[in-house]
């Protein structure tokens, strides 16, 4: 088994503490049928363009850090680049540092080209068609409402207290509105803008999300034929606990890497 | 933040999506510090597939690197000029962006880049 990075430094009363939901993607991402996947479309002779890696709200940045420090296990080549996006700036922080340990203590395996984490609403800041590998473990429990998004602007942040700033780091992290999908639903809206031809998208749900329904309205997005499969789950518990991991990708037949004329 | 990452962000704000100015965003103002990171070739020659040469020029010079060349450096030519490859290693993987702005050529919206993190966060009338 893959060891999960170190986030001991993390401050876990403002940035989200891995936990099952976390350590069901590490799982799923290390499965031999993901590992099979990521490998038929990322590790070929001659070796394709390198895949942009993005982690959408990293937290404490566990599961970005497992996959750059363990990039020739799952992809088959330490070729990868990768970085994250996330509103809470701590979690940012603590991305980069999760990332840095996890990488220095897997040197065989890891990726150098962690490009870095910046604070952002899920994917705006990317360019389009440029993400290969997208992974998100979103807020997705079912709420009244969703966080108040404040505006990006140092002045407003100044003027609140600490403890109500920690509360709405943290609800940014669990709280998913209606159905607990209304975050959810904005990226999965935004998957035929950001991703690559060759590009797939890792989403962890709920039950309570009504995953049947939100695989079929995937398969009908924009851009596509869009696929989408559960590839991983956590067995059966009550509610919100249980979780599954849906992979998406496009249903084009795409060309394997034409070979390089040299 | 990595100089590479600019190949991959663009303007935030909703009205720039169509502009082609809103990419690469214009570092302003910028602290840069070199990370030590070993040196791959393999992975070198295999990221210049996925670099946007046009773009790296434009962000070298604006950062106050000397001027890159206009064509990318063949394969051939990183794996037999170890200075190219070095100089290319350093650029793209070695330096970080510390602190600074970065700035979309369509709208003028200035990012703040705090700690090699750089704030794509909006007021809620641009998003």
């Amino acid at each position: 088994m893959l060891p999960t990075p170190d986030t001991s430094h993390v401050a876990y009363e403002r940035v989200y503490e891995p936990a099952e939901d976390s350590f069901l993607l590490l799982d799923t991402l290390s499965s031999p049928t993901e590992t099979a996947f990521l490998h038929s479309r990322f590790f070929k002779t001659p070796p394709p363009p390198p895949p942009l890696v993005i982690e959408i709200g990293p937290g404490s940045g566990v599961v970005i850090a497992f996959m750059t420090a363990h990039a020739a296990a799952l992809f088959g080549t330490q070729s990868i680049l990768a970085g994250a996006v996330d509103m809470n700036e701590h979690a940012c922080a603590a991305t980069n540092k999760t990332v840095r340990k996890a990488v220095s203590e897997n040197r065989a395996t890891a990726s150098t080209a962690f490009l870095g984490s910046v604070q952002g609403d899920l994917v705006a800041p990317l360019r389009d068609n440029s993400v290969d590998v997208l992974v998100f473990n979103p807020p997705y429990v079912p709420t009244a409402e969703l966080p108040v998004q404040r505006a990006g602007d140092d002045e407003v942040r100044k003027t609140k207290d600490s403890f109500e700033e920690d509360s709405y780091l943290l609800a940014l992290s669990y709280a998913g509105g209606k159905d607990g999908m209304e975050t959810t639903d904005r990226l999965l809206d935004s998957l035929p803008r950001v991703l690559s031809d060759r590009g797939c998208a890792y989403v962890l749900l709920c039950a309570q999300n009504k995953p049947e329904e939100v695989k079929e309205r995937v398969r009908g997005l924009g851009g596509g034929p869009w696929k989408a499969e559960t590839v991983g789950s956590s067995g059966k518990k009550a509610g919100w606990e249980r979780l599954q991991i849906v992979r998406i990708w496009r249903g084009l037949t795409y060309a394997l890497a034409v070979p390089r004329l040299t | 933040m990595k100089v590479l990452s600019l190949n991959f962000l663009q303007c935030a704000v909703k009205t720039c999506k169509t502009s082609s100015d809103s990419y690469p965003l214009h570092p302003k103002d910028a602290e840069l510090v070199q990370d030590e990171i070993e040196l791959n070739e393999d992975f070198l020659v295999n990221i210049m597939s996925r670099v946007d040469w046009t773009a790296l020029c434009t962000t070298a010079t604006e950062l106050g690197f000397p001027a890159l060349p206009s064509t990318p450096p063949t394969t051939e030519t990183l794996r037999a000029d170890g200075k190219t490859l070095k100089d290319l290693h350093s650029l793209l993987l070695e330096t970080q962006m510390v602190e600074g702005k970065l700035v979309c050529g369509s709208c003028g919206h200035e990012y703040a880049v705090r700690e090699g993190i750089a704030n794509f966060l909006l007021p809620s009338h641009l998003v």
